[in-house]
């Protein structure tokens, strides 16, 4: 359409009553029209793909741990609508979380600060994708899954972005929650319900939660500060989060091992558990004996380290309960 | 920048949208068919016990 090109910056030109260069004329259009308008990937962004894949495989692995066989193609459908659905959130995040992306380096480059999507579509898109998504679900799977997708979405957008965020240091402990639903809404596609075992694998990620992004705080730190956002390490200093990562790690040890011995677990699942466990919770050792003079002279080397451990952490753990279920048709996997 | 390369960069991305808009539908229309044919071909399925409960 040319005309909205042409016309603000025809307008403007006339507005100023003197002639314009054709440089001029071309990058007055560009500013409005070609730099600043969103392309299809900018409106993908808005769904944070990189938290959509977590999301896809850790639902994922939730539906094939589950004891009842679900039709692939549901399965596949049901793992789309619950993508779509964190997507969702992740837009309605952005919506209103647009003023402290534009302050942290970390953020900036998000299509609302960056200015190449309206706050107001980030909105829309949000909305109507969580209902479609929660609207499909029920469909596809059962309302159950549907019911904890938009309990999720809530959860994340209001209770957590909303709320929680700018309101208190434990933002990320219980924010970590909505993170932690997909595999038992993965879960709740297959068997139309909710078991320990799926409360397990929900526990595992929102024990995990903290650990990882206090690690994440104590190298971004100026990014939180800048932002006002009252993460623990800007509220209550680095000391107290290097214990908070200790204590956290301590209780998660347990849980991610006895998770183990249920009917999810198996020799493969122990195994990886024991060892990414031991080595997690020497990181966090290593982490909490650190000051914070040591740490600056090695630019927080130990805690990248561990931050990037966590990762593999989550992933491997959710992988090996993804082995014990994948190998039982052939009488391998879990513990029996 | 020229008005040339201006009007380029335009319309590559509204070619993206356009071209996204019409992938995300067109993926829409495949799902909820194949939704459906998984669905009926469910259905089709003897469920135990639903002739016993069949009626008087």
């Amino acid at each position: 359409m040319p005309g909205t090109m042409a016309g603000p910056a025809g307008a403007r030109l006339k507005e100023n009553g003197r002639s314009m260069s054709d440089a001029t004329i071309n990058s007055d259009i560009s500013a409005q029209a070609g730099e600043a308008e969103a392309g299809f990937g900018d409106y993908f962004a808005l769904l944070k793909p990189r938290v959509m894949s977590l999301v896809v495989f850790t639902a994922l692995v939730g539906l094939v741990a589950a004891p009842v066989a679900v039709h692939p193609f549901i399965a596949f459908c049901a793992v789309l609508f619950i993508a779509v659905g964190g997507g969702a959130s992740g837009a309605l995040n952005m919506w209103w979380d647009a003023d402290i992306d534009q302050v942290m380096k970390r953020t900036a480059r998000r299509p609302v600060p960056a200015g190449k999507v309206d706050a107001s579509e980030a909105l829309a898109i949000g909305l109507t994708l969580s209902a479609f998504a929660v609207v499909m679900l029920g469909l596809a799977a059962n309302w159950v899954a549907a019911g904890l997708l938009a309990f999720t979405i809530f959860f994340y957008a209001v209770v957590y972005t909303m709320w929680l965020k700018r309101w208190t240091p434990q933002n990320i402990v219980i924010g970590g929650a909505a993170g932690a639903f997909p595999p038992m809404i993965g879960w709740a596609v297959a068997t139309g319900g909710v078991s320990l075992e799926a409360v397990l694998m929900f526990a595992l990620i929102f024990m995990w939660t903290p650990p990882h992004f206090w690690a994440l705080a104590l190298f971004m730190n100026a990014d939180y500060e800048k932002a006002g956002v009252p993460m623990l390490t800007v509220t209550h200093g680095r000391r107290v989060t290097r214990n908070h990562i200790l204590a956290y790690t301590v209780l998660l040890v347990p849980l991610a091992i006895g998770t183990g011995l249920t009917s999810i677990g198996g020799p493969i699942y122990m195994t990886v558990s024991v060892v990414l466990n031991a080595a997690f919770l020497w990181g966090a050792f290593r982490i909490w004996r650190r000051d914070e003079d040591t740490a600056q002279a090695d630019k927080y080397k130990v805690e990248k380290q561990v931050f990037g451990l966590s990762l593999l952490y989550l992933f491997l753990h959710f992988g090996a309960i993804m082995a014990e279920a994948s190998l039982k048709p052939w009488g391998l996997g879990g513990w029996a | 920048m020229s008005f040339e390369k201006t009007t380029h960069n335009l319309h590559k991305r509204r070619m993206s949208r356009n071209v996204g808009v019409f992938v995300v539908l067109a993926a829409f229309v495949a799902i909820v068919f194949g939704l459906t044919v998984v669905k009926v071909s469910n259905m089709d399925t003897p469920v135990p016990g639903l002739q016993q409960s069949g009626g008087n």
